[in-house]
This record gives structure tokens, C-alpha cells and sequence, in this order.
């Protein structure tokens, strides 16, 4: 895709003019080739990863603090992983939810975590806003790795790199069907936000109480019908059922949602021939989304899945955000 | 305490009800307003030269959850109707007593009585031996009462003892756990919205079951289309209803939490532009009844949280009245009407004599510049806490002096 800040030679401006933020808490707002500098950034590192070693030190001698208010395992691991590669001192803290005040604790500990001179820290907390919070009163770069309902910017770019991969680098004109809880989903904020500024088409499926209000304003096409819904998607990103956020009765139950939200074969079928799957984990199979499609090697018409894809991209997507969000502490020439 | 010396106001322009400001002088003894218009100092009397000032009555706040006399006195107000939100619930006789009197002899605070015991819900407290304590009125607090059949025994109970009936307007099976108004904004953030909808359809019970019982019921916020539409009509049918609403909800939209800042998570929620001109126009035409502060000073423990955990309510004591004078500025309302809004209205609600400068009323006075510029700091605030949504906003009106009971409390 062009941009017309992209010079002639397709250039990005240069130095940190290319990626002009201190923190990356969202996509929302994000110019297209900021998204496309990260994206191309990340190139290197899915090389990297491939290769028996696996190990690039412009990051030694930084800290970087993993610091998770929620649960996670897979994110979590993801960017041990990318700081690790990159050489950065990596240092997981967990903090459970615990019986004291949340919010007081979750200042003093951004202060805490600010006075161990931390060189960038990258934040999941349960409540939306939460990462902005903490950004707020931090000296340094603060990544967010997921917060409340709001975003999960890695997951956005995560799953654009994935797309490009699959489905080459123009994203006008492509497909994208997110279908599952919208509602409660930073995956499908970060993406909506992602492929809309790239120019895809997004269109998003849920059963009207999963379904945010006034979506459309995203840039958005709502379906309730799944079938009509995947009608000429090249891509079918599907959302875990996130119960443990639902208060009260959303649906039914499972089977009911999977008889009219489950990703099957058949379903599947209704898409484009050569239709990429997507989920961002962790999947409740036989739920949203059947085994045998999320297992799906390559079908006849050329279907896939890009599950384990999305996975691995993940990686070079966080050493892409860290690598690129440390470059002025680093004092790279162009972004001191 | 001696009794003061009686007070006369010269030089000053009089806003008088449903007139346009009048240039006179007023005398105030024992406590009361004695002469309007023309008045003569007494040999005694202190006398107070307005140098043109307005002479206002004194605010009296309809629903404040907290006694802070600064904030209060830096925005001309004199009188302030405690919601039975408290840390110890005003839900018996001695908490309403002593609340009663916790605030005078320069502010008097006027105890709203909890519907409910403990606020629950769901008993209904001892309102009349309340009342005998000092409660002016029953309030059913931050929350709405969702048993229809308490709701109905209450009313009746409080129409048999005069009391009018203070109520949240929103429904709170449909908000739930909502931080937020359903819409774009709340869509973008991932906050827990519910539909503004639930506002409308508590009033629309709660209208029924004043109908059935005769009760007088104030909603203390209307704050949508849908809402007010419910109160005008009612109105119409002759129902004793009255509204009111906070200057947050016709001066910001759901837009302003934006950027998750708590100072704008408030209770009902901001809503859309669309329900902000709906409260213009019901300020305009007289569907609203009063503008209260909904004071509400919130330390960093309650505010410096993410959005959805931390509290609602907002510091609003003196931004009030600059607030309201842009409604005049505006042409929303006119200067008298803003009075009546501020200080005629909540007084006659609560059945105080106050409220207007009239002979024979408590002398609750102040003398104010319309057009004093100053700009709102968080920082700077004479709230326990300054938890504004109007922070760095400039403002036009200011306090110049303040009478409680013919006494001179602020300069």
C-alpha cells in the first residue's frame, strides 16, 4: 500500500519521525505507515526466529520489566521470549489479583517498577485505560499487552504481519470476517483499528448482546448472521467466548452459540476458497471454533489455518515494538 | 453567639424573581431580610457598599454527599441538602440530627433522610422520625430502588408525611456494572457501558407510581432526551414531579472521558451530544427544575484508578455558579431563572425559607461579579479534593462576599 508519507523510493520519514511515540498503548490513531514501519520492522526478526540461532544483542544491558495484573501465559511467554532474543534483561512480575486496594497498588507499583530505572515495561491489567494509567507516570516506554476491553496493540499488528504473509502486502481490498464476543474483545478493537487504517475491509459477527453499540462508527460492517457474514472473506479471525468477563447470561449456552457462531467446515466453505483462519488463543474448540478447522493444514481450494502463524509472528512483532520503542534511550542516531 | 449586627447592602443590582436586576439596597436583621429595594441603614448597622455587585440569594445545593464548608463558601452557598450517602448511613433520627448540625452557624446543612435502611432497598427507614429530626426530605441515595413494591410503600408512606422523594433515575438491572453511556465512545474504550435508556425507564415507574400515590418526586439527574421527555409530559398530566441536573450534564458529553480521565466518571454516566442539547433545551423551557453541584470530593485512593474502578463523582461546589452564569451568557436562561434554578427552586423543594431576597426570608445573601474571569485548577481548589471535570477551564462569576443569616462569612 502507498502513503504519501512514504517518499518516492518507499522510504519511511527518517528516524524516529517513523515511529513518533514513547509508548505504544493502542492502535487507534496510528497513521498507516506507522503500523507498516512495525510491520516491516518485524521482517527481520520472523528471519531471525527461523534461523538455529536465534539471538541479536542491541538490547543488552537493558531491563525490561514483564509487568501482568492478569493472567497470561502465552502473551507473557511472547515477550520473555522477544526481550531475550533481543538481549534485554528480561524480569516477569506477576502480580495476582490481590486483597489489598487494586488501584493505589497498581500506582505505587508503576512507581516501584519506575524507580528500578526499568528501560522499558510492558503492562497487561484487567481494566481499560489501566496501561494509559501507568504511562502516564513512568519515565519510560510502556508497551501494552492488554488492557481490560480496550486494546491489545501487539495482537493488531501481530495478526495484520500474519495476513501479509498469507495474503501478500495489499490490504485494500482484502476480506476480513472477526466474528465472536466484540464486545469484550481488545483483539477485535486492535484489529478493527489495524486493518481498517490499512485498508481492508472488516466486517464483524456477533449475536446482538456481544456486539458493542454503535461499532459502525469504527469503520465496521456488524453481521449477526455468520453465513452471510462470511460471504468473500479472505480472512476468518475467530474470538474465544471470554466468559469470565461476561456478567450475567450473553448466551444461551455453548452449544447454542456454536450452532450459530461455531467455525466449521461447512461454514468455512462459505468463504473464499483460499480463506486464512485466525484465532489469537487460547481456543475453546468445539466452541467458536471446530478442531479440524483450527488444525487445518491446506485444504483442496487452498484454505489454511494460521494459528501456530500467529504465534510465531507474535514474537517478531514484540521484538519489532521493543527494539523500536528503546531506540532513543539507546541514543540511535535519528531518534535521541 | 451574640446575635449580628444588623446588615445593610447598598450600591448593589438586586436579582429579584422574575425580573430583571434591579439597583437598590437591602437590610437584614435578626437574622432575616427585612427591607428590599429602598432600605436605610441603621445607626448600628454594617454597612456594605456592592459597588454595583450582584446581590444574589445564597445557593442552597440540592444533594451534596459531603459537609465541606470551603468549597461551599467559595461558591456562594449557603445552604446544602446532605444525601444520606454518609459513612455512617442518615437512615435513624440521631445521625439526621446530628448531621443537622454540623454546619452552622455559617452553613446550613439540611439532612435528607435514607428511604431505605442502610440504603439497601429494600426496608423502608424510620421517615418520620427523621423528618421530627431535622430531615427536609427522604433520598433513596446513590441508587435507584429496584423493588417496585418498596418503591410503591415508600411513596405513599412519604406523600402522608410531606416529604418529597428524592430519586437515582436509572435502572439498575440495565446498568449493571456500566462506567459508561452505550455508544461510540464507550465502543472505543472497552468500558462497560449500559444504554442511556435506563434512565427514561426508571422515571417512567417511578412517575407511575408517584401518579398512583400522589407523592412528590424530585429525580435528582435527568440527563437524556428520553428522560426529560418522561418529565415534561408528566408535568403536563399535573404529576408533582420536579427535575434536576449537575452543570457536567449540560456542559460535556460523553466525549470528555476520552482519554479514561476518572474526574469524568460521574454517576448517571456523561452521555451523548445529542442528550446534552435535550438538556439545554430542558433547562431552557422548564422541564428542569434545579442545578445542584452533586458535590462530591474524591481524594487519589477513589480517582487515580483506571476508569471502571474508580468512583464517580466530582468536586462541583464551585464551579456551580460560573457554570450556571454561562447558561445566562448563553441565552439558555435568563439571570432571574438562574437564581430560581440555583436557589428559589431547591429551597421551596426542601420547605425552607430561603432562597430568594424577599422580606421575611432568611438572609442568605451574596454579592457576586458575573463577569470575574478565573480559570478552574484542580490543584488549586477550596474542595477537600479537586476532582474536577472542568480542570483549566476558564470560567466568568466569582464570589465576592457571603451572608449566612445576615452574617458576613466570606470576603
Amino acid at each position: 500500500m502507498t502513503s504519501p508519507n512514504l517518499d518516492a523510493a518507499g522510504r519511511y520519514p527518517a528516524g524516529s519521525a517513523a515511529f513518533p511515540h514513547r509508548s505504544l498503548t493502542g492502535l487507534a490513531g496510528l497513521a498507516p505507515w506507522e503500523i507498516l514501519f512495525l510491520l516491516d520492522e518485524a521482517e527481520q526478526w520472523v528471519e531471525l526466529n527461523r534461523q538455529p540461532h536465534k539471538r541479536n544483542d542491541r538490547l543488552a544491558g537493558l531491563t525490561i520489566i514483564n509487568a501482568f495484573f492478569e493472567n497470561s501465559t502465552r502473551t507473557l511467554l511472547s515477550f520473555e521470549i522477544a526481550g531475550k532474543r533481543l538481549g534485554a534483561d528480561v524480569v516477569n512480575m506477576h502480580a495476582a489479583q490481590s486483597s489489598v486496594k487494586k488501584g493505589e497498588t497498581l500506582i505505587d507499583t508503576a512507581m516501584t517498577l519506575n524507580a528500578m530505572h526499568a528501560d522499558a515495561i510492558v503492562i497487561r491489567h484487567q481494566s481499560s485505560g489501566a496501561v494509559q494509567l501507568i504511562a502516564d507516570k513512568v519515565d519510560c516506554p510502556v508497551l501494552n499487552a492488554g488492557d481490560g476491553q480496550h486494546e491489545h496493540p501487539t495482537q493488531g499488528l501481530l495478526d495484520a504481519l500474519t495476513i501479509r504473509h498469507a495474503k501478500g502486502a495489499e490490504f485494500a481490498g482484502m476480506r476480513v470476517t472477526i466474528c465472536g464476543d466484540i464486545l469484550h474483545s481488545r483483539v477485535a478493537r486492535s484489529n478493527i483499528h489495524c486493518l481498517t487504517t490499512l485498508g481492508a475491509e472488516v466486517r464483524v459477527c456477533a449475536p446482538p448482546a456481544l456486539m458493542p453499540a454503535d461499532i459502525e462508527a469504527l469503520k465496521v460492517h456488524p453481521f449477526h448472521d455468520f453465513d452471510a457474514a462470511l460471504v468473500g472473506s479472505d480472512v476468518v479471525m475467530m474470538l474465544r467466548l471470554q466468559q469470565e468477563r461476561m456478567s450475567g447470561q450473553f448466551i444461551p449456552s455453548p452449544r447454542e452459540y456454536r450452532h450459530l457462531y461455531g467455525l466449521t467446515l461447512d461454514r468455512l466453505a462459505k468463504a473464499k476458497g483460499d480463506a486464512l483462519v485466525m484465532h489469537p488463543g487460547p481456543m475453546n474448540r468445539g466452541v467458536e471454533i471446530d478442531s479440524n478447522v483450527a488444525d487445518l493444514a491446506q485444504n483442496a481450494s487452498g484454505a489454511r489455518s494460521a494459528i501456530t502463524t500467529q504465534v510465531e509472528m507474535g514474537v517478531a512483532i514484540r521484538m519489532a515494538c521493543l527494539d523500536v520503542l528503546t531506540r532513543r534511550t539507546r541514543g540511535l542516531e535519528g531518534w535521541a | 453567639m451574640s446575635a449580628p449586627r444588623p446588615l445593610t447592602i447598598t450600591g448593589g443590582q438586586m436579582v429579584l424573581p422574575g425580573k430583571p436586576p434591579v439597583p437598590g439596597s437591602l437590610r437584614c436583621e435578626g437574622g432575616l431580610i427585612r427591607a428590599v429595594g429602598g432600605a436605610i441603614a441603621g445607626p448600628d448597622d454594617l454597612v456594605i457598599d456592592a459597588k454595583g455587585a450582584l446581590i444574589v440569594p445564597g445557593l442552597v445545593d440540592l444533594g451534596v454527599f459531603a459537609i465541606d464548608k470551603p468549597a461551599f463558601h467559595f461558591g456562594g452557598i449557603t445552604r446544602a441538602a446532605l444525601m444520606p450517602d454518609q459513612g455512617v448511613v442518615l437512615d435513624k433520627p440521631s445521625s439526621v440530627r446530628f448531621a443537622a448540625q454540623s454546619g452552622k452557624p455559617d452553613l446550613w446543612v439540611h439532612p435528607l433522610a435514607a428511604a431505605t435502611r442502610d440504603l439497601a432497598g429494600s426496608e423502608i427507614a424510620e421517615l418520620a422520625l427523621m423528618r421530627d429530626a431535622g430531615a427536609k426530605a427522604v433520598a433513596t441515595g446513590r441508587r435507584w430502588i429496584g423493588d417496585s413494591g418498596t418503591m410503591h410503600r415508600l411513596l405513599s408512606y412519604a406523600a402522608m408525611l410531606g416529604l418529597v422523594v428524592i430519586t437515582h433515575a436509572e435502572d439498575a438491572g440495565l446498568t449493571g456494572g456500566a462506567v459508561a453511556t452505550a455508544g461510540e465512545m464507550a465502543t472505543r474504550l472497552g468500558l462497560p457501558s449500559a444504554p442511556a435508556e435506563a434512565e427514561a425507564l426508571a422515571i417512567a415507574r417511578d412517575l407511575a407510581l408517584a401518579e398512583l400515590t400522589g407523592a412528590r418526586i424530585h429525580f435528582r439527574q435527568v440527563t437524556t432526551t428520553k428522560g426529560l421527555a418522561l418529565v415534561r409530559a408528566a408535568k403536563a398530566r399535573g404529576i408533582k414531579v420536579t427535575a434536576g441536573v449537575t452543570p457536567a450534564h449540560f456542559m460535556l458529553s460523553d466525549t470528555a472521558i476520552g482519554d479514561f480521565r476518572t474526574f469524568t466518571r460521574l454517576s448517571p454516566p456523561l452521555r451523548s451530544e445529542a442528550d446534552r442539547q435535550a438538556v439545554l433545551a430542558g433547562l431552557s423551557d422548564g422541564t428542569i427544575d434545579v442545578i445542584s453541584s452533586g458535590h462530591d470530593p474524591r481524594g487519589p485512593e477513589d480517582k487515580r484508578l483506571p476508569f471502571a474502578d474508580a468512583e464517580p463523582g466530582m468536586a462541583g461546589a464551585e464551579t456551580l455558579l460560573p457554570l450556571t452564569l454561562g447558561l445566562v451568557r448563553d441565552g439558555v436562561i435568563d439571570l432571574p431563572r438562574a437564581f430560581e434554578l440555583l436557589a428559589a427552586n431547591p429551597a421551596a423543594l426542601l420547605g425552607v425559607k430561603a432562597g430568594r431576597i424577599e422580606e421575611g426570608l432568611e438572609a442568605d445573601v451574596a454579592l457576586i461579579d458575573p463577569a470575574k474571569p478565573w480559570v478552574v485548577d484542580s490543584d488549586m481548589m477550596a474542595a477537600t479534593a479537586g476532582n474536577t471535570p472542568f480542570d483549566k477551564q476558564g470560567v466568568e462569576g466569582r464570589v465576592l462576599a457571603l451572608f449566612k443569616g445576615g452574617m458576613l462569612i466570606a470576603d
